[in-house]
């Protein structure tokens, strides 16, 4: 609280009558932006953004630079986010509809997918899980316990087996009980190792042998408190398996995840969803303007 | 975003080049290029501000060798500034205590449960010891079998309690067996928590308070942004930890993070974590976290074309 109105009476004082953005004002953004994790790219490319937008509309209030200050910013997401949807939906003409989940070590991947899974049982969908991470100690135990607990089938192997023919299996099953959702678990993996870069390659292409566009969405999982090399997963795990969306997670602690939105407006990928609990129900549908807000909180 | 120092650089040393001496108007372009690096290395803000203030103070006003340009001069004068601030001597895990307890902390998925194995395969094979794993995790799916399946990998043994939700209790039975089937070390995992969770910071102040570690320490992933002073200076406050851990260094991040824990808690980074294997734990070098963190390889290669 303190630094908001801090940062916004500075904000009033500074801009009410005058044509420019004085530099005080913007360090303060710089600091805002930054210390969210923005980057420093981004954070020039919206400094640019405000400065060109006051430059032309003279003498503003407070009110309206508030305004165009998150504009602006989520105007960064706007392009990739069609952004106003509070619901979890899947389309209804892929059936099942396949979802494959990457990200590297740790960031919450089995987590969301459990969330995921039971928000879409809740509106009456048929979920299949695949256990695909058959490398880390017990993950599949993990994402069992996650089954279990909302009450839906997994397909799984034993450790150590190989991950593209569980997706395969757990595809083909899904196909074969009628289902409407697939979701599959891969293993955490650093987007700098090029041999499990491929595995992920070979996974979605064997899905594909039963499903010809499968998968048809490609969730990359990204750590809110991961800071910029985030971009270079977003960038890497985009040339390996073309990611479609994006869940950011772990937003309930002090993080402030502001990395996607450089990673939005560079990649052209939206941010679907956000992590806020490991509990089942701690995941939201992303919404923009809430998520720029919580930068000046 | 991760374009090399030694282009940024570049431009700002022409600038400097030919002149003799460091002066206001000379560095200040260098300094706000080594400050964005530090940036786009996910040092923290305020840091990264305070680190070029301070190499601006120390060398304003040097006179610059014959072998040395101004531009050189000042590199050199940030990785000097830097590895010193990373911290000097490496330091080890205090192994006194019969047993010695070691109590591991830190964020969800930060690697905590990875490096509890590490560090008893580490002091099994290296340092000859009877390790104890202890699964203080009661809320993680599957946190206890994850760490029995580590155990069964090193051949260590893992303390767990089906059924006791308690983590205070069962870290206390944990060093009772310890001592009763004469362990020299017990390693105590705990869940993932954040800093602002306080039912989850008093759980963990209290098992600290009943084990009384000899070495408590912070798993940090080295990939974390801004945030890492903030849960570093959180988790120190509560817990007063002896040491910090990064994890996740096989990948390619700068590692800023380091720096900004290292300079708000002023505790040492004792090891790293290289890759998912047991086998794959270091320990830190300070001068080579500085390197990472600038790119200072680049940087050499800069010095030599400067
Ligand atoms: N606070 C918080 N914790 C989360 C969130 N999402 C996941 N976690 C926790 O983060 C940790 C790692 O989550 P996982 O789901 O195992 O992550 P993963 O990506 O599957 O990990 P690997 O499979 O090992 O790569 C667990 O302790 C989760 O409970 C979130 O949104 N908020
Ligand atoms: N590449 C790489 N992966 C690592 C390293 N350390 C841990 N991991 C991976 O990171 C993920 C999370 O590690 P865990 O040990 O489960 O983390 P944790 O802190 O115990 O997680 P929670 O108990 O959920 O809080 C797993 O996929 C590990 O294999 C490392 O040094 N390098
Ligand atoms: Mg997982
Ligand atoms: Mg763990």
């Amino acid at each position: 609280e303190k630094s908001k109105t801090t940062f916004f009476s500075k904000l009033s004082k500074a801009v009410a009558g005058k044509s420019k953005v004085d530099d005080d004002v913007l360090d303060n953004l710089e600091e805002i932006l930054v210390s969210s994790d923005v980057g420093v790219a981004t954070t020039l490319k919206i400094i640019d953004r405000i400065e060109a937008r006051v430059a032309k509309d003279k003498y503003l209030g407070t009110e309206e630079l508030n305004k165009i200050l998150r504009e602006e910013i989520a105007g960064l997401l706007a392009e990739t986010n069609v952004g106003n949807e509070t619901e979890f939906t899947v389309p209804k003409d892929k059936k099942p509809y396949v979802i494959m989940v990457v990200g590297v070590n740790g960031v919450g991947k089995t987590t969301t997918i459990g969330k995921l899974a039971s928000q879409f049982k809740k509106q009456g969908l048929k979920v299949v899980l695949g256990a695909g991470d058959t490398f880390r100690a017990a993950a599949i135990d993990q994402l069992q316990v996650w089954a279990d607990r909302i009450g839906v089938p997994i397909i799984k192997q034993k450790m150590g087996s190989d991950p593209a023919s569980v997706a395969f299996d757990t595809v083909q099953s899904a196909v074969n009980q009628d289902a409407d959702v697939v979701i599959i678990d891969t293993a955490g993996r650093l987007h700098n190792k090029v041999n499990l870069m491929n595995e992920l390659t070979k996974i979605k292409r064997v899905m594909q042998k039963v499903i010809d566009d499968a998968p048809h969405e490609v969730l990359l999982v990204l750590d809110g408190s991961t800071g910029q090399n985030a971009f270079e997963q977003a960038k890497q795990f985009t040339k390996a398996t073309e990611v479609t969306s994006l869940a950011v997670t772990k937003l309930d602690g002090t993080a402030k995840g502001g990395v996607v939105i450089g990673i939005s407006d560079q990649f052209k990928i939206p941010v679907k969803y956000i992590g806020v609990g490991e509990q089942v129900d701690d995941l939201q549908v992303f919404n923009k303007i809430e998520f720029v807000d919580s930068f000046f909180k | 975003m991760f374009s090399n120092l030694s282009d940024k650089l570049d431009k700002a040393i022409h600038v400097l080049k030919g002149h003799g001496q460091i002066t206001e108007i000379n560095v200040a372009e260098t300094l706000k290029e080594v400050r964005r690096a530090l940036l786009d290395a996910d040092v923290n803000y305020k840091i990264a501000k305070e680190f070029t203030s301070r190499v601006k103070e120390k060398a304003l006003g040097q006179n610059v060798l014959t072998t040395l340009n101004p531009g050189q001069l000042l590199v050199k004068i940030v990785k000097d500034e830097l590895t010193e601030l990373m911290g000097g001597e490496t330091v080890g895990i205090n192994l006194k205590g019969t047993p010695t307890v070691i109590l591991m902390s830190g964020l969800q998925g930060s690697g905590k449960t990875t490096f509890s194995g590490k560090l008893a395969n580490y002091l099994k094979t290296k340092k000859s010891k009877e390790v104890l794993l202890v699964g203080c995790d009661v809320y993680r799916p599957a946190a206890i079998n994850q760490l029995k399946v580590v155990g069964e990998q090193i051949g260590v043994e893992v303390y767990a309690e089906e059924g006791n939700q308690n983590p205070v209790e069962i870290s206390e039975n944990a060093i009772k067996y310890a001592k009763a089937n004469s362990k020299n070390v017990v390693i105590i995992d705990t869940a993932g928590r954040l800093a602002v969770d306080e039912t989850m910071m008093t759980e963990i102040s209290n098992i600290h308070k009943a084990v009384n570690p000899q070495e408590t320490l912070f798993v940090v992933d080295s990939m974390t942004g801004q945030d890492a002073v903030n849960t570093a200076k959180a988790f120190n406050d509560v817990l007063n930890f002896e040491g910090v851990i990064l994890t996740k260094l096989d990948g390619d991040t700068r590692g800023g993070a380091a720096l900004s824990i290292k300079s708000v808690v002023d505790k040492p980074i004792k090891f790293i974590g290289t890759g998912e294997k047991m086998e794959a734990i270091d320990v830190f070098h300070p001068d080579r976290m500085a390197e990472r963190i600038l790119g200072m390889g680049d940087v050499v290669s800069l010095v030599e074309r400067a």
